[in-house]
């Protein structure tokens, strides 16, 4: 049975820079992850926001980690060449009270050590924002954006070609602290490591539970997203943020823009039972569309090209407030097992610091030393970002860059076909949605998944009771209408 | 940005080009090169020619055109072998990814990028179907929810079998067809969910894909929760009342593995959109004078980018105007004068402009269906100028009206106002 130094549990954005950062150094770890891709919980359910660290109280570990996470990131997009854009945000007062309740945010962000916070009128808001009305706004410009799923994925497929070993659909069922190691039990092989470090999210409590009784209790709270066709890119350019509502530990309703140019609007909060119910609701979209419209009346209701839904890890009830600090510990009953638990919002702006954190904690029982052929694969610019005489060197060394697979966001053949060859080895649909964006735009795939389909039989020779939209059992298809027969 | 020199782009210098190889794009072609253009380029993104007619095996195209019934790939074939021995170049898999004022194509294929010359260009994109998300439609978000188009094409092009039990929501044409498509090859077909108090596809498909095959229509119904954590499992269908609310305790929950979508089809008008064409809020497609010329000049508009036909015989009639007139194209600014708007239980009607006087062929819809005898009225300043009787209307139809407009009318600068009544 193999052993590992470190053995990392989810896959998500936070055991992800775990994975990138410890692949650094001369080490034996695995990733493992239930779902079919890496990102596939609340780390790609987001609203992709790197946030500034005015919304949590100090001293905490959610504003250490936030503020620290937010001044990493631009070196991270330089390296890594994923998508950043620092636009900045408002948080928009609508009356006199609103705007004592700026006044309060500003200060917590000075405490945290937030740099150029300003409030301003609304009618400076209104010339940077001709769309939005307000009495004044905090202005934030360390806010940005990035894509949640693409920094996972990069930081995920980094590491692995640095030798971090990725099982995906391999769900963690077991766990005994054996005289110097883990023994870890999963659906498929069993294997033991030194170290485990808990970053399952949601399921971190099921975690903790296979080695000791937990101290704490997960309390779910669902958050529902719509998202707008780019037709719709010039409403805001900013994020735009009511003042947060105190009673759920929530920022409220908010309108994002993303890096692509779509607009992102939610999230809700409803606390719920079932972790794993991640459904939108009628009621949701229509509350999600009415605070949305608060905020920017103009909104189109026709805009809307897709919803989801994510799950917040809290460790605080609604009765408790919904507020509770991030807890990153080495369990004190169980040596070296490293617990990460309630990392929700701002974790995935506090990831790259945590991974830092965990680290140097790490570091304290093994030694760490650094590898001499460690490799950056930064992300490749896409076929649509290109200008024109990239795309034409490009069709002339591969052909395969010059045929058109999704006609929304002009993905390429080359394209789809880098994405599902993914270090990872993730295989959905799901998989190369989200490397290359094939299936984002407004048709949701009707155009692309025929011709997808047919890439992923004919090269890379799939049967197509086995394709999958996005998990194990997800299956797209029930085989052939009727098979050839032998002539 | 970096431009490239015309020495790097596959350079083309055309007559004519025409954006869609569908039967708008290949009628609209075929006209183009017997009134007169010399040179035509077509340009489709798909391997094929034909558009979506090649996964339509049934039957009923052409019939109203050429007196036979044909399949899709019979009726596709049809104009195929109009194009040979003519002047056409077709050019497959092969993307438009912009093109501007001065008529001038940027595309991309395997041989490279293309830039095209182009003296009048024939807007022939075709359409796309609505989605789950233009319905908001809530729940989970399993694997077999597909729309029915994109069904159709995996059956009928890739024998590739995507459902057993299904449930189909929306009565929309392609939706009754691939009911009945399925039942053939053999899966179980639950039922046809259908919002509004009729059916919104094809009479005559009501009867020969659901009534002959026993397949229940579920109007004033809709869907309500879509579950499944991998693949679809289940529905829950509810009534709505005249309100469109949610009739309470009606909600009833089908197993099913497959969830088709019929929601109706939206024109694609990106490329006419990117560079300003004007598009009518209600049809989807740009406003077009009686010779199909959008709002930018030498740019015409056919076949499902136009409007959503109900019948392929239509479509061809107005995509072979669209050509001609493409090839007739002289550079010269069109004078909008005469206003045509849709007025009380009209939907829409095109063109929406009149430049030029003449016998005009309109082509309209109602809003709601009516068994009882109506009659479609031309108003300008509340005076009738031709009147034509009904005796039944239903939005599912295309209603074809020939009007002669005179240079008076035109003159008047005043808008012609269309109207349904009893």
């Amino acid at each position: 049975m193999k052993n590992f130094h470190v053995a990392i549990v989810g896959g998500g954005v936070i055991g992800s820079s775990i994975a990138w950062e410890l692949s650094k150094y001369k080490l034996d770890v695995v990733v493992f992850e239930m779902g079919s891709d890496v990102a596939s919980g609340a780390s790609k359910a987001n609203s992709g926001v790197i946030h500034s660290g005015i919304n949590s109280p100090f001293p905490s570990l959610k504003a250490r980690f936030c503020v620290e996470g937010n001044k990493m990131f631009q070196m991270l997009a330089d390296n890594l060449g994923i998508s950043l854009k620092w636009v900045g945000k408002y948080v928009i007062a609508k009356n006199e009270e609103e705007i004592k309740k700026l006044e309060r945010l500003k200060k917590v962000g000075n405490k945290n050590k937030v740099p150029v916070l300003e409030i301003i009128e609304g009618k400076e808001v209104k010339k940077k924002e001709p769309n939005i009305s307000c009495s004044a706004g905090l202005w934030v410009p360390t806010a940005g954006i990035i894509l949640p799923y693409e920094f996972t994925i990069t930081l995920a497929e980094n590491a692995a070609i640095n030798d971090v070993k990725f099982f995906l659909e391999t769900e963690v069922i077991g766990l005994k602290k054996q005289k110097n190691s883990f023994l870890i039990k999963t659906n498929k092989d069993n294997l033991s490591a030194d170290l485990v470090i808990n970053a399952a999210g949601i399921n971190c409590k099921k975690i903790v539970s296979m080695l000791e009784e937990p101290d704490f209790n997960v309390f779910p709270c669902r958050g529902e997203y719509l998202v707008l066709d780019k037709n719709y890119r010039n409403l805001v350019t900013s994020m735009i943020y009511p003042v947060p509502q105190k009673d759920l530990g929530v920022l409220g309703v908010h309108i994002t823009p993303t890096v692509e140019g779509n607009i992102l609007i939610g999230p809700s909060a409803e606390f719920i039972d079932n972790p794993y119910d991640k459904r939108t609701t009628k009621e949701m979209m229509n509350i999600l569309f009415y605070e949305a419209k608060e905020i920017l009346p103009n909104l189109p209701e026709k805009a809307v090209i897709n919803a989801y839904s994510g799950i917040r890890c809290k460790l605080a009830s609604s009765k408790e407030g919904g507020w509770a600090d991030y807890r990153i510990e080495e369990s004190k009953k169980t040596p070296g097992f490293i617990n990460l638990l309630g990392i929700e919002s701002p974790g995935l702006t506090a990831a790259p610091a945590i991974a830092k954190e965990v680290t140097k904690m790490i570091s304290k029982s093994i030694e760490l030393k650094t590898k001499s052929d460690f490799k950056i694969i930064s992300r490749k610019k896409r076929f649509s970002q290109m200008n024109l005489k990239e795309k034409s060197d490009l069709i002339k060394k591969d052909k395969r860059w010059g045929r058109i697979i999704c006609r929304c966001e002009h993905v390429s053949e080359a394209e789809v076909i880098d994405a599902f060859s993914n270090p990872l080895g993730a295989k959905t649909l799901s998989a190369v949605k989200y490397r290359c964006r094939a299936g984002m735009g407004r048709c949701q795939a009707g155009f692309c998944t025929q011709h997808i389909v047919r890439i992923l039989e004919k090269q890379f020779q799939i049967d197509i009771k086995k394709m999958k939209l996005k998990s194990a059992n997800s299956h797209l298809f029930y085989g052939r209408t009727r098979e050839k027969k032998n002539d | 940005m970096v431009e490239l020199g015309r020495k790097k782009m596959i350079n083309h210098n055309v007559d004519v080009t025409v954006i869609g190889a569908g039967p708008a794009g290949l009628a609209a072609a075929v006209s183009a090169c017997e009134h007169g253009a010399k040179n035509i380029l077509v340009i489709d993104r798909n391997s094929w020619i034909g558009g979506i007619l090649p996964q339509c095996i049934h039957d009923g195209f052409g019939v109203e055109e050429t007196g036979r019934s044909m399949t899709g790939p019979e009726y596709v074939d049809m104009y195929i072998e109009r194009t040979k021995n003519q002047k056409i170049h077709i050019l497959k898999e092969t993307m438009v990814l912009k093109f501007n004022k001065n008529l001038k194509i940027t595309a991309v294929n395997k041989d490279g990028l293309h830039n095209i010359s182009t003296k009048s260009i024939v807007l022939a994109m075709g359409c796309r179907e609505k989605t789950r998300w233009n319905a908001l439609i809530p729940g989970d978000r399993p694997s077999g929810i597909y729309t029915a188009g994109v069904a159709q094409s995996f059956i009928n092009l890739y024998n590739i079998m995507p459902g057993r039990n299904v449930v189909i929501l929306g009565s929309g044409d392609v939706g009754l067809i691939m009911a009945r498509r399925l039942k053939f090859e053999g899966a179980n077909v639950l039922g046809v969910i259908e919002i509004l108090p009729y059916a919104s596809g094809l009479p005559r498909n009501i009867v020969q894909c659901l009534d002959d095959y026993d397949i229940p229509l579920f109007l004033n119904h809709t869907i309500t929760y879509i579950k499944g954590k991998d693949r679809l499992e289940s529905v829950t269908i509810a009534q709505i009342d005249e309100k469109m609310n949610i009739v309470s305790g009606s909600e009833k929950e089908i197993k099913c593995d497959t969830l088709l979508l019929s929601l109706g089809l939206i024109p694609e008008n990106e490329l006419s959109k990117d560079v300003g064409i004007k598009v009518d809020d209600i049809t989807g497609g740009p406003i077009v004078n009686q010779n199909f010329e959008t709002s930018l000049p030498g740019v015409f508009a056919c076949g499902n980018c136009l409007q959503v036909y109900d019948i392929v015989d239509s479509l061809s009639i107005d995509a072979k105007h669209a050509g001609i007139n493409a090839a007739k194209y002289i550079k010269k600014k069109a004078d909008y004068n005469l206003k045509v708007v849709p007025g009380k239980g009209i939907r829409y009607i095109i063109p929406q402009v009149i430049t030029k006087p003449g016998k005009i062929r309109f082509t309209l819809r109602v809003e709601k269906p009516k068994l009882t005898t109506s009659c479609v009225h031309f108003i300008i300043d509340s005076r009738q100028i031709f009147k034509k009787k009904f005796p039944y209307t239903n939005p599912a139809n295309i209603i074809e009206i020939n009007v002669e407009v005179t240079q008076d009318l035109i003159k008047s600068n005043k808008k012609l106002e269309v109207v349904l009544s009893e």
